[in-house]
């Protein structure tokens, strides 16, 4: 298996992975079709995926990262010379970085549900061929995890050196280690929980109110001609409003009070204008992220993977985190930020706990950040530091014992 | 510096301290955590294959002798982030914690051993400490220095000051040892605790001295293994 990608000097960066592709290939085709955990069933299931560096013989050098809330397929390098956006965690992978793509092979794949490349409600029905919308069976995190391992599967990997991802790529990592114990060798779960918080599940249902009250949601048969273009019609001010009630929640009261406190955007005196809807700079930003989300977000994509994080619990699904996070040999590295108030530090020390109760090996870090729940995403030197020493030891390890 | 002092005049005899300090240089030798000597120590009063935390475990390097070489099945808990890299690099699991906020998040009896090595002195709550280390494992082994040791107390009499010494070469007042404690000192305490104490084994000058005649004059540090009573 070789990545896309291109030679060192079509980029002006020695440790990023160049240019990639998306690539795309067929799972569940009927009549092997998936059951999902709701007792539906779903199939084919299209999965958008990329791949950094190159699969070692031993075929024993694989790594999956899990991808959060509204992240895609694509974590580093770029799509092409003039994209201006790298990859949403190209500082992480690349040669000679913490995902070292000149010894590992790193897979990364769209979610079952949502809106980059994977089949989610925006893809058409195979029997209609009209977008799914609401009729896309209801989907949980468990669900996402079996199209992750018939892709790995697919790719020929039976086991994985280890999977990485933080928030709802977290809940991933962990559902995964229960489902397939041995199929993992280290687990790096960042900034996650056993189960969603009912703060969490509180403020996911306002965005999904947001979106559903919003009167071009029209019970989610919003999409025009072509469906892929999802973010030119439907609920947009309501998805807008999802993402800007979701965006403080990702943030901390220090971060927002540093990068914008109450500075005005406009102007250095108060209008007295309550048509002024982006008068302060916290406003503004919040409206750019809104508007910016809709662009490249289905309304309906975020309806079901919202919904599928509501329903993580593991400890109600296994009966206790001991038994879902017991079975496996994998070493855990487990970290919370301290900022970060909707993924808790206490919420990872649960994980820590069953962890050590259940004698698995576990390394737990509550880091420093002043950036809240993003702090995963942004603190990648931090990251890198530990990361790095946890894989190099883990596949030493397993080399010389296999 | 330390001259004729009326709040106490036998710190004139500062000079004589001084020689008998360059006579009986070693004469006072806490352990170094580090050394290989205290690993030693604390090695041989764990069974094989036993589950072992270690609170304060630096580097790792005594969590990694014990998984290696009677492959124990290991823990570490430390509070400096570098340690904690070093420790993730030598392949051990490590918690990142202050003891001095408890170990809250290691569950009831999930260790045969609790090593605390050197550092009892150093924590806000001892007692506390002790009583999480026998939460969490059936056995508690503490290597603690000894301050009832013959050569700080010379120094205590004859400078009237808190002795600095080679081996404690903090002033009272940036040391990182919050208590002083003799070998008396931590048999009471183990008893107010109803703590069994398994084996008390004080180390002179470097070397195990079980029943040694006057151990309190003349142990350094002592090594303890607890259990409940």
């Amino acid at each position: 298996m070789t990545a896309e990608i291109a030679p060192p000097d079509g980029s002006d960066d020695a440790q990023s992975v160049g240019i990639v592709q998306t690539q795309f290939v067929r799972l569940f085709e009927p009549p092997s079709i998936l059951t999902l955990e709701s007792g539906f069933q779903l199939g084919p299931i299209n999965v958008a995926f990329e791949t950094y560096g190159e699969l070692s013989a031993d075929r024993d050098n694989a790594i999956f990262v899990c991808h959060a809330l509204t992240g895609d397929a694509h974590v580093a390098g770029k799509h092409s010379a003039d994209s201006r956006k790298s990859g949403w965690w190209d500082g992480l992978v690349g040669p000679g970085r913490a995902l070292d793509t000149s010894k590992y092979f790193i897979i990364c794949a769209n979610v079952l549900g949502g809106c980059q490349g994977t089949t989610g409600p925006s893809c058409p029905h195979p029997e209609t061929g009209q977008p799914y919308g609401l009729r896309f069976p209801f989907i949980t995190v468990g669900d996402i995890v079996e199209v992750h391992v018939a892709l790995v599967k697919k790719l020929g990997i039976d086991k994985l050196l280890a999977i990485v991802g933080g928030s709802l790529g977290g809940m991933q990592v962990l559902d995964w280690v229960a489902r397939y114990p041995d199929m993992i060798r280290s687990a790096v779960c960042l900034a996650s929980a056993g189960k969603l918080s009912a703060q969490g599940i509180a403020f996911n249902a306002v965005g999904r109110r947001a979106i559903t009250t919003d009167p071009q949601f029209q019970n989610g048969d919003y999409y025009g001609l072509d469906p892929s273009k999802y973010g030119e019609v439907g609920p947009r001010a309501g998805l807008a409003l999802a993402r800007m009630v979701a965006h403080i929640t990702y943030l901390s009261e220090a971060s927002i009070e540093r990068k914008f406190g109450r500075d005005l955007q406009h102007s250095d005196h108060l209008a007295y204008d309550l048509h002024s809807e982006t008068e302060f700079k916290i406003e503004s930003y919040l409206h750019y992220q809104g508007k910016r989300f809709i662009e490249r977000f289905d309304a309906n994509s975020y309806l079901y993977l919202t919904r599928a994080m509501d329903y993580f619990d593991l400890a109600q699904r296994y009966g206790s985190l001991r038994n879902a996070l017991g079975q496996t040999e994998a070493r855990f590295l487990i970290t919370s930020y301290h900022s970060d108030w909707l993924f808790p530090s206490s919420q990872s020390r649960e994980i820590v706990s069953a962890l050590l109760e259940t004698h698995r090996h576990v390394t737990y870090l509550e880091l420093e950040s002043v950036f809240g729940h993003d702090s995963f995403l942004l603190e990648i030197q931090q990251l890198e530091e530990l990361v790095t020493p946890l894989l190099r030891e883990t596949y030493r390890r397993y080399r010389k014992t296999h | 510096m330390r001259g004729y002092n009326p709040l106490d005049p036998t710190a004139a005899l500062t000079g004589i301290a001084k020689q008998m300090q360059r006579c009986f240089r070693s004469r006072y030798n806490p352990l170094d955590p580090t050394a290989a000597l205290t690993d030693r120590l604390i090695i041989d009063q764990i069974g094989r294959s036993s589950r072992v935390i270690d609170l304060g475990c630096g580097d790792g390097r005594l969590l990694c002798r014990l998984r290696d070489e009677l492959g124990c099945s290991v823990q570490g808990v430390e509070l400096d982030h570098r340690e904690v890299i070093e420790a993730i690099s030598k392949g051990m699991p490590v918690i990142q914690s202050d003891l001095d906020r408890g170990l809250k998040e290691i569950p009831e009896q999930s260790f045969d051993f609790a090593v605390l090595s050197q550092t009892l002195q150093q924590v806000r709550h001892p007692q506390e400490l002790l009583n999480e280390m026998l939460r969490i494992a059936r056995r508690a082994v503490i290597l603690v220095p000894n301050y009832g040791h013959w050569w700080i107390r010379v120094q205590i009499l004859l400078h009237g000051r808190t002795p600095i010494t080679g081996s404690l070469p903090y002033d009272w007042y940036n040391t990182p040892n919050l208590h002083f404690l003799s070998m008396i000192d931590f048999r009471e305490l183990c008893e107010r605790m109803k703590f069994k104490i398994i084996h008390e084994i004080p180390i002179i000058r470097g070397s195990a001295a079980r029943n040694a005649w006057a151990a309190n004059v003349r142990a350094d540090n002592a090594l303890y293994v607890l259990e409940h009573a």
